[in-house]
């Protein structure tokens, strides 16, 4: 067989038999970004289904008061449960699983900087996130057999001590998260390498689609923001085990201390987590809009100052904490100040959906649904960072409808767009348009319900990680509305699940370019050769393929 | 995708040598704000131990071993800039230089603990001070053996043929991680020796 | 929140006003213009099959849609830094109640230091007259993990960190009772950490100190239960002023039966509850630290019927 012809997609000529192991041994043991892009996707919707369960079972013994359907400890685990796999097992993975396949296809190059570096990533990822899930089994110690951690995703010190949590949970939470973020730092120095030095011919900085900014970016952010953390965790695990009193106040440690490592962390993450879901909004609505993007520049402009800006904001969670005057007063000015180029992108994708033809395709639904509730999860932040504003509303139910706006009305919805989007790329089909629809109504309808609603809860003063309430405090009503958008919800990612499972089979074939897009990747087959591309394209602009559709008015002269 | 229409022209306009250089640029970024984050907490607990021993009372200026360390930023340098010229007899012995120095630092750190603890009683568990030296200072000495691992490497694969010029460009990238574990020591010393005492 | 009866949290309601009309604004124009537009441009059948005309941006569009929002934060900027600083700087008038709180794992303990009261759970305020203003300027401390005091109708939330002081200030204008509870997770009950504010008027407020100030009760038919207390572990953990009982750990019991819940919220205070909770507070409060005392039926009634008395 004549190297030349032969086909490096499939099994060697002559091989007719491929068992399952020998397809599993091929996914193990790859390289591959596209495939490693897909595990790392795959995994976090594994590890959503299971957090959402743990939320499914919260809303439940909240949803009236004075329910025993879980005790105390339980609920408290399920809350830090959810928390931290959101967060760290699903979001993470999922925006880094996208960048993992798109950016390499996005830029004209054949894979990332760091193959085997970013295969250690995934499995790092992956058996982290088994880690945690093994205390649910094995952790506690003294106490019995197992018990997953309750201390809160943001594990607040001193009660992360061995004084205050014996047993073994809070340790399988430190670790996991310790090694998970180590595969997180190694595929960010991956895709700012691949970024900087790997781009094909012609792919200037300026003619990046935006998802490869935002990308370049949030791994930026990464290098700086996740360091902190690790370093805190490392300083818990002092404190536990060799007696050191970083955090332990009882001997002059200070807590606050932990709060600000973990916040200096935590809020550029949640930015890390959304800037992606800008990414792919950025490249979805011009397609379904059929215009390009209105104001490219400053949309790069707003993302790399967003990335910047959100360094410097993170006691915005901490107004509670009694930090004086100046320091409240500056980090209300930043948050603040963060809000206008956040806002700024809002518009700049209203203004290229303006004068558009807009084609409501499922990816296109969920953008809108996306832009609908990003801004209200903006302006709820605009009101927390009104310092004595956020006094009231900290730590209530109020915070968690504003993020779960951010997380869910406005990540998930542009993480499903994105699957809608990519899925025919990375696939081959085309998923059930019908399906798809009934995936966003459902979802767009149970989401609001719930979430809404959250907001009254918070302003009648009900506070976060409770596990239950009093009848006459007068929240049931809304905490029983709460809970009644969750089945509907369950009910979309069902059909997501199915959709998914049916056009793997029965999709329609996609072919390479079935939206009629503008960037790089859908100039090479559904799905991708190995090698990405057999030429690899030169770029001329920052919609290569509508110069080659459009060869009278290419955008080259316009940018 | 009509193939005839493109121009097959290489792949990247950045050398090669840059990716391996980012990328360890990337992990230094990383690295800086790891370090930093225990700088921070030193910095923040200076003066708050609620009992002694105190800084200035046990703490000796480490002269010699921050020359050593210091100095091997040059000898590495050196033994890089060696190979790149095709001097690999020159280049493996600076680089063993490097290691010697290196190894040496490590050494006086480690008296230094040996004295701190079994004379001073100074432990990670006696005070605020103990709590932020040893994870700071260890922090830094476990970069050091890291660094001193992937030289040592170097060193070998020199000694028996299988180094070469053409790895010039792999050894200045563990170099560059030698210069940012020094430059590190910098800001540790001053933190720990000059600021905190 | 938007029921206040006290000077800061009707000062953050205000604010909480002024905020909303600007977002609420913000979001009648954005998303009625999302809306125009999704239905102005959606392709109909009718449109031709080419492209609409591609527009690549505008610098005076972004500009101005740059510096309005700008102009908006300055403006939300200034007010909210007159706000903070308008709450936090309030000096302490001549006439102020101080309270100290100390924040503990599941519980609050209330020292008044200035009027020789220590009481738990339940914290006592006068009425503040704007003409004489009377204020409770609160010192909140914890002995063991992060707490938060947060009664809404009262202020905003102030965090109760160990190894560190924080203050709060109410200045509530109208009697009555008001609920709060425990704003930062820690540990297993810290949902039932409940706190309860009542408010008075002058009068009837000097009234309750002059009573909590006394020391307990000595009722003669109790003075069984009452000497079972002090020959029991008990004495360890509870403070019972007049008796040989001085333990800090635990809710100081002196005026016990002067409060509303016991467990602070996890039951009423009746005698039938204060049974239930010295048999085995995990029946009301699992994983509560004290611990189920293990004494005998007829100690337990005995105990009980004691702790009744403390009124």
């Amino acid at each position: 067989m004549s190297v030349l012809s032969r086909d490096m997609t499939g099994p060697e000529a002559g091989e007719s038999h491929r068992t399952v192991l020998d397809e599993l041994h091929d996914w193990v043991v790859t390289v591959d970004h596209k495939r490693l892009g897909i595990m790392y996707v795959v995994t976090a919707l594994i590890f959503v289904v299971v957090a959402g369960l743990e939320a499914t079972m919260m809303r439940l013994q909240l949803a009236w008061p004075g329910l025993h359907i879980v005790p105390p400890e339980t609920f408290n685990r399920l809350f830090t449960m959810h928390g931290t796999t959101m967060v760290f097992l699903f979001g993470i993975p999922i925006v880094f699983g996208f960048g993992n396949y798109l950016v390499p296809l996005m830029i004209g190059a054949r894979d990332l900087a760091f193959p085997r570096l970013n295969a250690f990533g995934f499995w790092i990822l992956l058996f982290g996130g088994l880690l945690l899930h093994f205390s649910v089994i094995g952790g506690d110690g003294l106490y019995g057999a197992g018990t997953a951690p309750a201390i809160g995703w943001f594990a607040y010190a001193p009660l992360t001590g061995r004084a205050f949590t014996p047993g073994n949970a809070t340790d399988y939470w430190n670790l996991a998260i310790f090694v998970t973020g180590i595969g997180t730092i190694a595929t960010a120095v991956n895709l700012v390498t691949t970024t900087l030095t790997m781009r094909g011919p012609g792919m200037t900085f300026g003619r990046l689609p935006i998802f490869v900014w935002v990308m370049l970016t949030v791994s930026a952010m990464t290098l700086l923001i996740l360091p902190p953390l690790s370093a805190a965790q490392i300083m818990l695990l002092l404190d536990r085990y060799l007696g050191s009193h970083f955090f332990d106040t009882q001997a002059g440690g200070s807590a606050v201390m932990w709060q600000h490592f973990f916040w200096f962390f935590g809020h550029p993450e949640v930015y890390v987590l959304m800037l992606p879901g800008f990414g792919f909004v950025s490249e979805i609505i011009p397609v379904f809009s059929r215009k390009v993007i209105f104001g490219y520049t400053t949309i790069v402009l707003a993302t790399v100052s967003i990335g910047a800006v959100s360094l410097s904001v993170w006691a915005h969670h901490m107004f509670a904490v009694g930090m004086g005057g100046p320091l409240d007063t500056f980090f209300a000015l930043s948050t603040m100040l963060i809000s206008v180029p956040t806002g700024i992108k809002i518009f700049n994708w209203l203004g290229t959906m303006y004068g558009g033809k807009l084609i409501f395709r499922t990816p296109m639904l969920f953008c809108c649904g996306f832009l609908f509730q990003f801004l209200c999860a903006g302006l709820t932040g605009i009101m927390l960072s009104v310092a004595p504003f956020n006094w009231q509303l900290t730590d209530s139910y109020f915070v968690v409808a504003h993020f779960h706006f951010v997380l869910v009305g406005s990540l998930l919805f542009t993480i499903f767009g994105a699957i809608y989007y990519w899925f025919p790329k990375v696939t081959g089909r085309m998923l059930s348009e019908r399906l798809g629809r009934w995936n966003f109504w459902l979802l767009v309808i149970g989401f609001n319900v719930t979430f809404v609603t959250m907001h009254v809860q918070g302003v009648l003063g009900m506070p976060r990680r409770i596990y239950t309430y009093q009848a006459d405090r007068g929240w049931e009503i809304w905490n029983l509305i709460t809970t009644l958008g969750v089945p509907l919800q369950a009910i979309a990612i069902l059909i997501f699940v199915v959709n998914v499972i049916v056009s793997l089979r029965r999709g329609e074939p996609a072919g390479a370019d079935p939206w009629d897009a503008w960037t790089l990747e859908w100039a090479t087959t559904s799905p991708p050769p190995p090698y990405n591309f057999e030429v690899v394209p030169v770029t001329t602009s920052r919609r290569p393929l509508w110069d080659l559709k459009h060869p009278g008015d290419p955008d080259g002269p316009h940018e | 995708m009509n193939a005839t229409s493109m121009v097959t022209v290489p792949a990247t306009a950045v050398p090669h040598a840059w990716r391996g250089r980012v990328g360890i640029l990337g992990l230094i970024l990383a690295e800086i704000s790891l370090f930093g984050v225990f700088v921070v907490a030193y910095l923040f607990y200076i003066g708050k131990s609620l009992s002694g021993p105190y800084p200035k009372d046990v703490l000796t200026v480490p002269v010699l071993a921050t020359i050593c360390l210091l100095s091997s930023s040059i000898s590495v340098a050196l033994g890089e800039k060696a190979l790149h010229r095709g001097e690999v007899r020159r280049g493996r012995l600076w680089l063993l230089v490097t290691v010697l120095l290196g190894g040496f630092f490590l050494a006086a750190t480690a008296r230094e603990w040996h004295r701190l603890i079994y004379r001073e009683g100074l432990t990670i568990a006696t005070n605020l001070f103990g709590t932020t030296y040893y994870p700071l200072v260890g922090l830094h000495a476990s970069h050091v053996i890291i660094g001193l691992v992937m030289l040592t490497l170097c060193c070998v694969f020199a000694w028996t043929g299988s180094l070469r010029q053409a790895h010039a460009d792999r050894v200045e990238i563990v170099s560059w991680y030698w210069h940012f574990v020094d430059g590190v020591w910098v800001v540790v010393f001053t933190v720990v020796y000059v600021i905190g005492r | 929140m938007f029921a206040p009866v006290s000077t800061p949290a009707v000062l953050i309601r205000d604010v909480a006003f002024f905020v909303l009309g600007i977002t609420g604004v913000i979001f009648v124009i954005v998303a009625g213009f999302a809306v125009y537009t999704i239905v102005r441009y959606r392709r109909r059948r009718t449109d031709e099959p080419s492209e609409p005309p591609q527009v690549y941006g505008s610098d005076r569009i972004e500009l101005a849609w740059t510096v309005v929002p700008f102009l908006i934060v300055v403006v939300l900027f200034l007010v909210t830094a007159r706000y903070i600083w308008g709450i936090e700087r309030r000096p302490q008038p001549p006439d102020a109640v101080e309270v100290t709180i100390i924040g503990n794992q599941w519980w609050w303990e209330i020292r008044y230091p200035k009027l020789g009261v220590v009481t738990a759970n339940e914290l006592h305020v006068p009425v503040s007259d704007p003409a004489r203003p009377t204020p409770t300027f609160i010192t909140v401390e914890s002995v063991d993990v992060v707490h938060s005091f947060w009664v809404p109708q009262l202020a905003g939330k102030m965090d109760v960190i160990p190894n560190k002081t924080n203050h709060v200030w109410i200045e509530p204008t109208r009697p009555g009772t008001y609920v709060g509870q425990c704003a930062e997770y820690c540990g297993i009950q810290h949902g039932l950490m409940l706190l309860v504010v009542v408010v008075h008027p002058k009068d009837e407020f000097e009234r309750w100190v002059a009573a909590q100030r006394t020391p307990a009760r000595d009722d003669a038919t109790a003075r069984h239960g009452r000497d079972l207390f002090a020959s029991l572990a008990c004495i360890n953990c509870h403070t019972i002023r007049g008796t040989p009982a001085n333990g800090v750990f635990g809710p100081d019991l002196t005026h016990l039966m002067s409060r509303w819940t016991i467990g602070a919220g996890a039951a009423r205070n009746t005698r039938e509850n204060l049974h239930t909770w010295v048999e085995d507070p995990a029946t009301l409060k699992r994983g509560a630290l004290m611990p189920a005392m293990k004494v005998s039926r007829e100690e337990l009634e005995a105990l009980t019927s004691y702790l009744a008395t403390l009124q």
